[in-house]
Formats: structure tokens, sequence, C-alpha cells
């Protein structure tokens, strides 16, 4: 249940940091500083004017993309990081749980540990002492505690930690990052934890780039960006706009970057080859489209001359981002006007679910026997929606009963 | 930071779970383990007394060995508790940069595991005094009192050295010059009625250190009464207020310097 109380008050955060311009934590790098008046340093603002609150039982989700200040946000809820100004309220014990392992020792068993950990935590050697079974029950490393850790594999560490922070009797978790580790089994434990906490009433801080969980789990979802789009969102809305996010972000490193050596990913006999694929959805030219928009494909083919009057056959294959294919249509049932050199598809309603995904082009002599040109996955296009869409795609689905 | 909280049930469960794993790991991996602890000082005196015992001839004075172990202990002891305090932060970065609580507490608890260090010392000083016939004198009651002056400076010092050496890690080196020039400049192996023969006011000079005043005071409490102390040197007992002055003014300002800059020790370090 959602209290109206608040769990953590968040009211106009700012913080900056100051980057030291080199390796200038030394007292040469000082002196020289001060004779040359200069600041040794950058500043960077990380949060301006952050305000939130979430309230008790609320499970709650931050994302954002690297480098937005969410890592920042994070430490200052947990009071690691002091903020310039501004003010945090906490209602209630907090544990964070920031990045993996807080305070494992590599030295120590996995049973002295624990009770470091819980030490660090703030409960006394009885508290820990009756929750120590739970702990090891749950990280399922009974037989492993009285080894050092350095001799455990990463994803027992995890295990480990994970157990000590979800077992740890604490009115507000912060996770961060958490289900990017752990095998399947154990991630899905974890999810069944999560969804137990939730009806527990615990709140929970959850911070993470996967949107399934966050669409999953989290009541609201507070992004961090720099852009303007900062600001508290439902899940879905959220997701919607991170994936755009992302995009923007990929578009503009591929724009800038040099063009990376071209696998080889293009073949075909020649003579009549792909100049141009454009995309476009009913009004502009895009290649994000909202789930149910028209996915127009525009190809402009040249010719050679031998080939000006060559009747031609166009395929298309779309890849989702495991690699699967989910449709391959062609023109072999509409004729392509001969000798034509644009030819447009147009698939009235995306019904894919949101992601990313590539599209191969292939261009046919008649019998589609032998491709002129093919380009395997070289163009891509993304999907993103409002709602949350179950398996891979979304068909329409007529119910009814008696 | 109210003081009812330093010592809070919270603080102490935390210290003590540091102080036991800095000494579960301080010789980890060690065959001799804790042993280490009583053989590093027992070997330097053997040195020392090999050196300046044998050779040298500087014992003069009576129970030359039992004056010169317990100088050496509780000189390892001040250097052991100032070093590790002043790394400590900078060593426990990563428990800093994850999780929220009173940086102090890792200051505290790497000094209170060096004063352990020191009481394991203190049996084989002990033995000593035992085998060398050392007669137990009343003044043997006020012997923690050095101990508890040397440990309230030595933790003053960490305190200021370990927030500095977040900001500067040139102070390990500079400390440690530090430390080479004080060993010299305290009367540790050379009875200190040697530089009383040359000058007096350099005696005076020396015993305004407190390590050196509280070891010979310690020397006096413990071993015996020909060793010099501040009293003696100024004929009045009264210029111990001296050196207490500077641990009192050590630790506190020590203690200020650490309060203002532990705040930010997670995102500099």
């Amino acid at each position: 249940m959602i209290s109206t109380e608040s769990a953590i008050t968040v009211e106009n955060l700012y913080k900056t940091f100051k980057l030291p311009h080199e390796q200038s934590s030394g007292i040469k790098q000082a002196i020289v500083n001060i004779v040359r008046r200069k600041k040794g340093y950058e500043v960077q603002k990380v949060l301006k004017n952050v305000s939130f609150d979430i309230k008790k039982g609320e499970f709650f989700g931050i994302v954002g993309r690297n480098g937005s200040g969410k890592s920042t946000l994070l430490k200052i809820l947990a009071g690691i990081y002091v903020p310039d100004s501004g003010s945090v309220v906490i209602d209630g014990s907090l544990t964070p749980f920031i990045e993996l392992g807080v305070g494992f020792n590599m030295e120590l068993t996995g049973r002295e540990n624990v009770f470091l950990n819980g030490a660090l935590l703030g409960f006394s050697k009885k508290e820990m002492t009756s929750m120590y079974q739970d702990i090891v029950d749950f990280a399922e490393l009974e037989r492993f505690m009285d080894q050092r850790l350095k001799n455990y594999s990463s994803g027992m560490q995890v295990r480990l930690a994970f157990s000590i922070a979800i077992r740890a009797k604490s009115d507000i978790l912060i996770m961060d990052e958490v289900l990017a580790v752990g095998d399947a089994s154990f991630q899905k434990k974890c999810l069944d934890v999560f969804r137990e906490l939730k009806e527990e009433g615990k709140t929970i801080i959850l911070v993470t780039h996967d949107m399934g969980s966050v669409e999953r789990f989290c009541d609201r979802v507070l992004l961090v960006d720099k852009g303007g789009t900062e600001g508290i969102y439902t899940p879905q809305e959220a997701s919607g706009i991170y994936a755009r996010l992302n995009i923007e972000d990929e578009e503009k490193a591929s724009a800038g970057a040099p063009k990376k050596a071209k696998k080889i990913n293009r073949w075909g006999a020649g003579g009549i080859t792909v100049k141009k694929i454009s995309f476009y959805n009913d009004t502009k030219k895009t290649k994000i489209y909202n789930f149910g928009d028209t996915l127009s494909i525009e190809i402009e083919v040249s010719r050679d001359a031998s080939h000006k009057d060559t009747e031609i056959v166009c395929g298309l294959a779309v890849f989702d981002e495991n690699g699967a294919n989910i449709i391959g249509p062609n023109s072999q049932h509409y004729k392509i006007k001969t000798g034509a050199n644009v030819i447009k598809v147009d698939i009235p309603k995306m019904v894919f679910a949101p992601g990313e995904y590539k599209l191969t082009t292939v261009i046919f002599d008649e019998n589609m026997t032998e491709p002129f040109d093919y380009l395997d996955r070289t163009e891509k296009f993304n999907i993103i929606s409002d709602h949350t869409v179950h398996g891979m795609l979304e068909i329409d689905s007529n119910w009814s009963s008696r | 930071m109210k003081l009812s909280n330093i010592f809070s049930k919270r603080n102490l469960v935390l210290l003590r779970e540091l102080v036991i794993t800095d000494f579960k790991l301080r010789y980890q991996g060690s065959v001799l383990g804790y042993a280490w602890s009583l053989l590093k000082p027992l070997f330097l005196f053997a040195i020392m007394y090999i050196v300046f015992g044998l050779l040298i001839k500087l014992g003069s004075i009576e129970h030359y060995p039992v004056y010169l172990l317990l100088g050496i202990v509780l000189w390892t002891f001040f250097s052991e508790a100032t070093n590790q305090g002043m790394a400590s932060i900078v060593t426990n970065s990563d428990l800093l940069r994850k999780i929220s609580f009173p940086k102090y507490i890792i200051v505290l608890a790497t000094t209170i595991s060096a004063l352990i260090n020191l009481t394991l010392n203190l049996v084989i000083v002990a033995i000593l005094m035992v085998v060398n016939g050392v007669d137990i004198q009343s003044t043997i009651v006020f012997f923690p009192l050095y101990i508890l002056e040397i440990y309230v400076f030595a933790l003053g010092l960490a305190l200021f050295l370990s927030a500095l050496n977040v900001k500067y890690r040139d102070t390990g080196h500079i400390w440690e010059i530090i430390m080479q020039a004080a060993f010299y400049a305290t009367p540790i192996i050379y009875p200190l009625s040697l530089v009383i023969e040359k000058s007096t006011l350099a005696a005076q000079v020396l015993l305004m250190n407190p390590v050196a005043q509280a070891i010979q005071d310690a020397r006096y409490s413990l071993v015996t009464h020909q060793s010099e102390t501040i009293g003696s040197v100024f004929g009045n007992d009264i210029f111990v207020l001296i050196p207490l002055a500077i641990v009192a003014l050590v630790f506190i300002g020590g203690a200020l310097y650490f309060k203002k800059n532990s705040k930010y020790f997670a995102e500099k370090v």
C-alpha cells in the first residue's frame, strides 16, 4: 500500500563537482596552480534544482543515461555525498545498495563479511545473528560461508551482497543496477523478492537501465537528464522518453564519429544497386516510430546502362534485437514497373514490440534467384510505445465468452 | 555531530567490527601470524641492543635493556598509530564511496588496533622486566596515563594526517621523513643524560615533544628512577603542562580539521 506520508523528500537539490584537470592531488601541482592563478579544476554541474518525494511503500524508479547524474543523486540520498544546497529528508532506516558488495573484504570469509557488512549497515551483532541464516539461505551459499571471499565467483559475491541488502530489515532500500547481474534463476528470485517487498509495503528505489523491470515494478519513475526532459513520469511514459533519448544519443554519436570500417554486409551481382534508403512515418521522415504508426520505406536504385529495363523484385527482412527475423515481405506479387528507380513500401500498422530493429534490403532478378544487391541488416529503426507490449508483436485479438 | 553520538551503540558495533577486521587482516597469509606483532619489536630491540648497548655502550643506565625495549615499544606504537591512521581513509576509500557512516570510526579503529598491538608488546616488556630483575615501584600507577597521552597525541595527528592525505598524497612521504628525524630527536636509544651533559637547553627542547616526555616519564614510572624526566630536567614538574598542552592542541586541531573535511572524503578520495 502506498501511503500518503513521504519516505524521502528531496527539495531543490544542487550538486557540482570540481573535476581536477590532471592528477593534482599533490603539493607540487597545488603550488603551481597558485602561482599561475589557475583553478586547476573544472566545475561540473551535475544536479540542478532536483525536487521530488517518494511515498512510503512506493516502488520508485530512477532512470537516466550514463552521466546524467543518477548515481550522484543516489549517493546523496544514501548520505555519501553532501549536496551543495537543498535538502533531503528521510523518514525511516535506509539500506543503500550501491554497486555490489558494499565493504566486502576479499580476505575475510563469507561469514565474517556478513557481520562486517551488517555493522556497516547499522545492525547490532544480535540482529545480524538472527538474520544470518536467512541471508545464507537466500544466497544459497551455505557450504561456502567459511571460505574466503576471494575464492568466491563474482556471481556468488553478488548473491551474498544482494541477500544481505534484501534481508536487512530496513524501511527503505536503494538498489542500483542489481538486475544486471546474476544468472537467470537468481534474477527470477530477485524479482520475486521485489514483489514480496512491495507487498510488505517497503519503500524501494530502483536505479536501472532495464525498462522491462521498471515497467513491471515501479509505481512512478524519476527521469534524470540534462536535456530538459527530467521529471516524474509513469513507467510507460518514462520508458518511451528514455528510448527516444538513447536513440538520439546514438544518432549523435554516429554522426560525429568517423565511419567504422564497413563489415562485409553487402554483396550481389551488381548492375543494379541500392543508392538510398529513406524512412518515413505518416507525416515525416523519421526512424523512430510510435507503436501503430505506418512504416514507409523508400528505396532508390541506380541501374547500369545494360540493366535499364531489367525486371526486379525487392525483398525486405526485419530483424529484432535478438536477431530473430520478424517479417520478410517482398514485391513478387506487386510487379515493380519496368525501369522504375524508386520503390516505396508502406507497412500500415507497426505492431512490433518497442525496441530497435534492423532492416535487410535486397534487389533480386524477377525470379528471385540471384540478388543484384544484398544489404544485410544495414539500416536501423526504432519503435517506441507508451504501453507495454508482451511478446514480439501485438496483433488484434477479438475475445468473447459464453 | 553531537558528542553523545560519537559513542552511540551503532557506532560502537561498527568500531568493534572494524578493529576485529583490521586485526584479522594484519598478518593474513603469514605463517607466524600474530606472532609478528611481538617478533618485530623484539628483533628491533635485539639490533638496537647489540649496536647501542653492547658495541657503542650507551647503556650506562640501570636495566638498560628494559629501558631500551620500553622506549622502542612505545615509539613503535606511536609510529604505527600515526602511519596507519594516516593511510586509513585512503585505504578504505572503497567503503567510503558506497556507504554512509561516521568517517572518524575508521581512524579510531586503526589506532585502537595499534593500541592492542601495544598491549601485546607490553607483555614482552613485562617478561623482560622479570628476567632483568626490575623492582616494581609505586609509580607504576601513572604508567597508563603516559600511554593515554601518546594515544591521544597519535589520534589527533592521525585525524589531521588522514584528512590531509586525501587532499595531498605527498603527506605519507613527508610524514615518513618527519618520523625518521623524530626517532633520533627522541631519546629512545640514547639516555637523555647524554644530552644533558652537552646542553641542558637541548634536553629541555627535546622534552617539549610529547612522545619524548611521555616515554621518559613512562620509563621513570616503570623501569628506573634514573630516567630523566621533564620534571627533573626543568627542576619542576609543572613544566609537564607544556607537552600536555601540545597534545590537547594537536588533538582538538586534528579533530576539527578532520570534521571539516570528512564530508567530502567520498567524492575526493
